[in-house]
């Protein structure tokens, strides 16, 4: 076997060991998503099939501002992802802070809804079927956002810490598609609970 | 270039073990973040608990030789039936097979590693413990005050069996815990697998250039990520049911039961081709090699392979024809399933077309390879007849089906993985195996299978049911049954002898080269076993047989691709 030379090719790989995070967490999301879509699925297949109250029409109220947080916040990190990418970390920390603002202020929301669905309307995951899917469905979100909270968190303390710099860029992005993919289930989400399946 | 590696020699992990304190090189496997380590632990943990899946079998055959049998009683056959099923899929298919691609993929695409290496032994870890965790039932499994028991529950655990009312203590979660935990691990090694091969190829391999093995695992990898899902979301569901009183599957507050069938089929059924995509990617390896031709029509391998994956997500309620849906989805799933059978059948003629006019080397893996070629086909055919609904209502839930999910599993899928076993044992120990023990575990095997799973279609035409822990003399069962035991214990005979293969080839085996096989993808251009970095120059390819290009400079193949 002689060891022939070989060029090496002129043409570009596509994707290449720098992209392998992106594409690692776009799996993870295909992932999730199907988990997801499950739960979607066994929503929408009960909806309506409760033996007792209370139903959605009576105790859901659409949560406007909650939703408009959660899907403000996908506008923040975006700001954030773009200051760090030009290695401005004074503008990204202001934006990366407003982004778990806005995500606690939702997840907040969400257990002051809670509460007044369980004290108030009675209505807990063993009640009926709308409660079980229903604490189930929105349960599962709110876990995804809480874990990318705390993944937010992280990287906030690493920057006030003075870690985070321009070369950490591409790994704050890779972060950031998770974040955008919480928003995305929350439109699903969102519009599955409280407008289609009432 | 790939073979001018300053590879000066080749590690022998016994030299290695002897060079250091037991403990010190023990340590080194439990923190190793190696693909090769990884991928031999999981071939390890893989083959224990096939022993263990295998005993679990052979009693329950000693329990059905005879009518009236007392060998177990049938809590325990219920037990068994369940843990046989569940650790076969979980527990031996998925890690051997994520095992040996771990192993090889990086090798033959050219990389140094997966491309999350630590990501890839949180995976292992996880499947490891999840099985821990399966098999803990038999001592927690209904608390303190009981002897333990493992889940009864049958390995598609169906609602409400597994409602709290009818499943007391904690076997079922067991059952539960196990599977998630290692379901999260199996969709960790997948976005590994996926991205590997995305992201970490040598110059020059494009996706067209990729050997088949990296192709096929490709779709094993995204099937993986799409069914492992449904049933994690599943079986979560069933965690809520049984602990904090929800109501999915409980039909007295109008939950559903054949909602858990659907979900778990829609896992169940893409996990067979997670099974059987990376049997066949070993396939495509080894018959290239020993009929001396390159594979015939690699882009129709491919396209059939990526249709098998796609058709495979919408054919899962076949496994349900009997529950009772409207016609026209038993009519639509009738269709797919049967839609599935083209590209399997392309598949089948492809590698028949590699065979065809080749110098055919008969040497163990090809002869494992040629088993599979002719079982699976078989298996191939009752899965054509059991698709179709009208045959599936008299059939469903008898020892047919249990014959023909043995065929694919036991004469595809295992078949290919002694083939692929046989073939890469010289570059992961550095020795070759032993060809007389080699070849008696290939007589002995396929003797018993023949013998267990041919005659088991029988008793099922004859009206015998799955999961029964005996039966009355005299309906014509007898004699088949007894059939099918004998042919469990050739069985057994043979995986001993693999087994005794496996140990004394170790460390007795005659030293193996790097190319023992005259192969011509990346991996044999290591030494064996490679060294921990795998290429000391990342390798350049121009074709798809680049080790090919390498030995025949006059007559490369990149000028035909």
């Amino acid at each position: 076997m002689a060891a022939t030379t070989i060029a090496v090719p002129e043409h570009e790989m596509p994707l290449s060991v720098e992209s392998r995070g992106r594409v690692g967490m776009l799996c993870l999301i295909l992932a999730e998503s199907t988990i997801f879509s499950i739960f979607v699925v066994a929503y929408l297949y009960y909806a309506g099939k409760s033996l007792s109250g209370p139903t959605p029409r009576e105790v859901l109220h659409v949560p406007i501002f909650n939703s408009i947080c959660l899907f403000a916040s996908s506008f923040t990190i975006v700001m954030a992802e773009r200051a760090i990418s030009r290695g401005k970390v004074r503008v990204f920390a202001p934006w990366w802070l407003l982004t778990i603002a806005l995500g606690t202020i939702f997840i907040l929301g969400t257990a002051r809804e809670w509460h007044r669905l369980i004290y108030q309307e009675g209505l807990t995951i063993t009640t009926n079927l709308f409660g079980t899917t229903y604490y189930s469905l929105v349960g599962l979100h709110a876990f995804h956002v809480l874990v990318g909270l705390t993944g937010l968190s992280i990287i906030m303390i690493f920057t006030l810490l003075g870690y985070v710099k321009q070369e950490h860029a591409p790994r704050i992005g890779v972060f950031s598609l998770y974040w955008h993919f919480v928003d995305v289930v929350w439109v699903v989400v969102l519009s599955v609970v409280y407008f289609i399946a009432r | 270039m790939a073979d001018a590696a300053p590879i000066s020699r080749p590690i022998f992990p016994t030299e290695r073990a002897a060079s250091k304190p037991l403990f010190e090189y023990l340590h080194e496997w439990v923190i190793t973040v190696d693909h090769k380590r990884l991928g031999i632990l999981y071939i390890l943990y893989a083959l224990t608990f096939l022993l263990i899946g295998g005993i679990e079998a052979t009693i329950m055959r000693i329990q059905l030789i005879v009518p009236h049998n007392h060998f177990v009683s049938p809590q325990v056959f219920n037990r068994l039936f369940t843990m046989h099923g569940t650790t076969m899929i979980f527990f031996v298919a998925m890690p051997i097979l994520f095992g040996f691609i771990n192993y090889l993929l990086p090798l033959m695409i050219g990389a140094r590693d997966m491309a999350f290496p630590r990501l890839n032994a949180w995976g292992f870890w996880m499947t490891a413990f999840g099985g821990l965790i399966l098999y803990f039932s038999f001592f927690g499994g209904s608390g303190l005050y009981g002897a333990g028991s493992a889940p009864d529950v049958g390995w598609f655990a169906y609602a409400p069996l597994t409602s709290p009312a009818f499943s007391r203590g904690h076997s079922t979660d067991y059952w539960i815990i196990g599977l998630l935990v290692s379901g999260f691990g199996s969709i960790a090694t997948a976005i590994n697998i996926v991205t590997t091969v995305l992201c970490m190829r040598c110059p020059g391999m494009k996706l067209s250039k990729m050997p088949l093995f990296a192709w096929l695992n490709l779709v094993t990898g995204g099937l993986v990520l799409l069914a492992m899902g449904p049933l994690a979301a599943a079986q979560l569901m069933l965690l809520i049911d049984r602990y904090l009183g929800g109501h999915f599957f409980d039909t007295q507050a109008g939950g559903a039961a054949v909602i858990w069938m659907h979900f778990f089929w829609i896992f169940g059924h893409p996990e067979v081709y997670i099974l059987v995509i990376p049997a066949f990617a070993f396939v495509s390896e080894i018959i290239p090699v020993f009929s001396r031709k390159p594979i015939f029509g690699y882009p129709i391998m491919v396209a059939a392979t990526l249709s098998i994956g796609f058709i495979s997500m919408s054919v899962w309620a076949h496994h349900m024809f009997t529950v009772g849906m409207v016609s026209y989805a038993n009519a639509f799933f009738v269709a797919s399933t049967m839609a599935i059978a083209v590209p399997t059948g392309i598949k089948i003629f492809n590698w028949l077309g590699t065979m065809w006019g080749g110098k055919i080397v008969f040497q163990l893996p090809m002869l494992f390879c040629i088993g599979f070629l002719f079982q699976f086909l078989i298996a191939g055919l009752t899965g054509i007849m059991l698709g179709a609904a009208p045959l599936d209502w008299q059939l469903g839930n008898s020892y047919f089906v249990v014959a023909h999910f043995h065929y694919v599993i036991v004469g595809g899928i295992l078949f290919a993985l002694f083939g692929a076993f046989y073939y890469w044992f010289p570059k992961m120990s550095g020795r070759m195996y032993n060809k007389r023990l080699g070849l008696l575990h290939f007589v002995l095997f396929l003797i018993g299978f023949h013998l267990t799973f041919d005659f088991m279609h029988i008793p099922g035409l004859l009206g015998m049911p799955r999961r029964i822990y005996t039966y009355e003399p005299g309906r014509g069962w007898d004699m088949w049954n007894l059939i099918v035991t004998v042919g469990v214990f050739f069985q057994a005979a043979g995986i001993l002898v693999f087994a005794a293969n496996l140990l004394w080839s170790y460390f007795k085996g005659k030293l193996a080269g790097n190319d023992p096989w005259d192969a011509w993808t990346l991996e044999w251009t290591t030494s064996s076993p490679p060294p921990p970095y795998n290429f000391a120059t990342t390798p350049v390819v121009k074709s798809r047989r680049p080790l090919w290009d390498l030995k025949h400079p006059e007559d490369p193949d990149w000028k035909y691709e």
